[in-house]
């Protein structure tokens, strides 16, 4: 349900009418629009936002970690318009137990090495990601570092 | 998980065998090899000379510097900024500046935002002087990259006046600049900006005609724009490729709106435009030097926050209110407003976001930092498949990734 205050947002009231169920939520603050999206439509919305709002470029994928609020993280898109020079920020919360959510590869390739990056340090699955492996840290470590429970020193390395 | 036949690598390709009966090759490329600019590990598949596919294997200079952020107080994180692209350490100091800044709400002086801009754009001269020097030295031109370090040295020495250091300046601050300008700063950067020009031509006398340059340049590390925008590429790459994408016009922070400067475009797409946009970036950036050294406002160079900036040193012996706000800055840092902000700013590379979230306390709850170069790094991979593999070299170079900035 779109909020009341995002009325006058043009691109929410555009995502509001491609799928009524896809804005959870969102604010628009200190001239930035957030969007919360429904995890489940996160692909569809950011497809009709790249193809029929202009969206071409995904500057960039990353996740909050709420810990221990639940649903604990946030996965955030950052995305911007070339033709108009507009940005939105798109937030799809998940829980966190066994965290997963959609790819958006099949839209952006250039999704591949961000979604890979939040998987190795934040541990949330992507799915129908085509190479979901770890990138920074070596394949064979333990627990993902940016989450809010890992300690910031004395991990076993 | 998967089958780490090195330890560690997350990167792993098969020989295969091909419809013409011939059998690929697997070559290991770095992470130490001296053409990779850092610890960049390929693997490339071989037929023959030709690139058949690419996977590199990044994270070897992973330091986690994110998660660092969130355990130290906001003033304190410029110094990790710093170290994230070491070759353009200031930009990375405004990207984060303005981020908490416009958290805060903070309004900075003219003198500050104008000083911001010089020095940012003498980073950019920074960074393109050694691309440029390394490039060449990875194609075969030994001399351009002498040339280039002797410029490169002025500018760290006018760094080294400005803050005392080369490298790791941390001079632009939350709230304005570390110190106040030194004196005599004119005169320096005068004596530097007005050879400068003439430099560059020096610089294009040995490449630009040159045939060896064109022959290894031209045509070499093409991509499509369509592809480039999919893959996240930014900066001088992207404008290379036909589009003026540069957030110092697009979105003017800093006061860039006030200057008068060109955003250089081409549209041929490989390497040579992109050395061509580089350079043109070079002469537009020494004018925006130039306009900020002679329009320098007068005034405050940093914010009338109390809260926010330390206090003079002088006010600290004569008012108890000055050294109250000192201990207060330096035992707990300040409290930044709860809410979330994303800060673009051009870095020498493209496109450096800071997603800041803060959760009302004094240290960020998290910081995410949107770097060029590891959007650029990816394309590079699809855009050598398919070439040779010495054109690898070139568009590897031509690039201008750093690996501090790709890994964090």
């Amino acid at each position: 349900m779109l909020p009341e205050t995002l009325r006058e947002q043009s691109l929410a009231l555009a995502v509001e009418a491609f799928d009524g169920d896809a804005i959870v939520g969102g604010k628009f603050d200190r001239d930035e629009l957030t969007l919360e999206i429904a995890a489940a439509k996160i692909a569809s919305v950011c497809g009709f936002l790249k193809y029929d709002r202009k969206f071409a470029r995904l500057s960039s994928a990353t996740a909050v970690d709420r810990y221990p609020a639940e649903p604990r993280f946030e996965v955030v898109y950052h995305l911007h318009s070339v033709e108009t020079g507009e940005r939105v920020r798109l937030k799809c919360r998940i829980a966190g137990a066994e965290p997963s959510i959609d790819s958006v590869t099949s839209v952006w390739r250039g999704a591949e090495w961000y979604e890979r990056e939040v998987f190795d340090l934040f541990g949330i699955q992507f799915r129908n990601h085509p190479y979901l492996r770890r990138i920074m840290l070596p394949e064979d470590w333990e627990g993902h570092p940016l989450r809010k429970d890992y300690p910031i020193t004395g991990a076993r390395i | 998980m998967g089958e780490p036949d090195t330890p560690g690598a997350a990167a792993t390709l098969q020989s295969e065998n091909l419809s013409s009966g011939r059998r690929t090759l697997v070559l290991n490329m770095g992470p130490q090899h001296p053409s990779t600019h850092g610890v960049l590990r390929l693997l490339l598949e071989l037929d023959g000379e030709t690139i058949v596919r690419c996977q590199p294997d990044i994270g070897f200079l992973h330091t986690g510097i994110e998660k660092e952020f969130e355990v130290k107080f906001y003033q304190q994180a410029v110094t990790l900024t710093d170290r994230v692209d070491y070759l353009a350490p200031l930009s990375n100091n405004l990207g984060w500046a303005l981020a908490v800044e416009k958290l805060l709400g903070l309004e900075i002086p003219p003198q500050a935002q104008w000083m911001r801009v010089m020095l940012v754009e003498l980073t950019r001269l920074n960074s393109h002087l050694v691309w440029l020097g390394t490039h060449a030295i990875d194609i075969g031109a030994m001399s351009v990259f002498l040339y280039c370090f002797r410029e490169r040295e002025d500018i760290l020495r006018i760094f080294e006046m400005f803050s005392g250091q080369r490298m790791m300046t941390s001079y632009i601050r939350i709230g304005g600049l570390a110190l106040e300008p030194p004196r005599g700063w004119q005169e320096r950067v005068k004596k530097f900006i007005d050879v400068f020009p003439s430099r560059v031509d020096e610089y294009e006398d040995l490449l630009t005609n040159n045939r060896i340059w064109l022959g290894r340049t031209r045509g070499v590390g093409k991509l499509s724009l369509e592809d480039m925008l999919d893959l996240g590429v930014t900066g001088p790459m992207l404008r290379a490729a036909g589009l003026k994408m540069d957030a110092r016009k697009d979105a003017p922070y800093s006061s860039y709106e006030k200057f008068d400067f060109e955003v250089p475009v081409r549209t041929e797409g490989d390497v040579y435009a992109r050395y061509q946009v580089r350079i043109e970036e070079m002469r537009q950036s020494a004018r925006i030097v130039r306009q900020a050294m002679e329009g320098m406002p007068a005034g405050a160079w940093k914010a009338d926050a109390p809260h926010v900036v330390l206090p003079d040193r002088d006010k600290m012996k004569t008012q108890m209110e000055a050294l109250i706000y000192h201990f207060k800055i330096v035992t707990e840092g300040f409290r930044v407003p709860e809410g979330e902000v994303f800060q673009v700013v051009e870095s020498p590379r493209g496109e450096l976001g800071y997603y800041v979230v803060s959760d009302g306390t004094a240290r960020p709850w998290r910081v995410h930092m949107r770097t060029p170069s590891f959007g650029n790094l990816q394309a590079t991979a699809r855009m050598v498949e398919g070439t040779i593999l010495a054109d690898l070299i070139a568009s590897i170079g031509s690039t201008d990734f750093m690996l501090g900035d790709v890994d964090r």
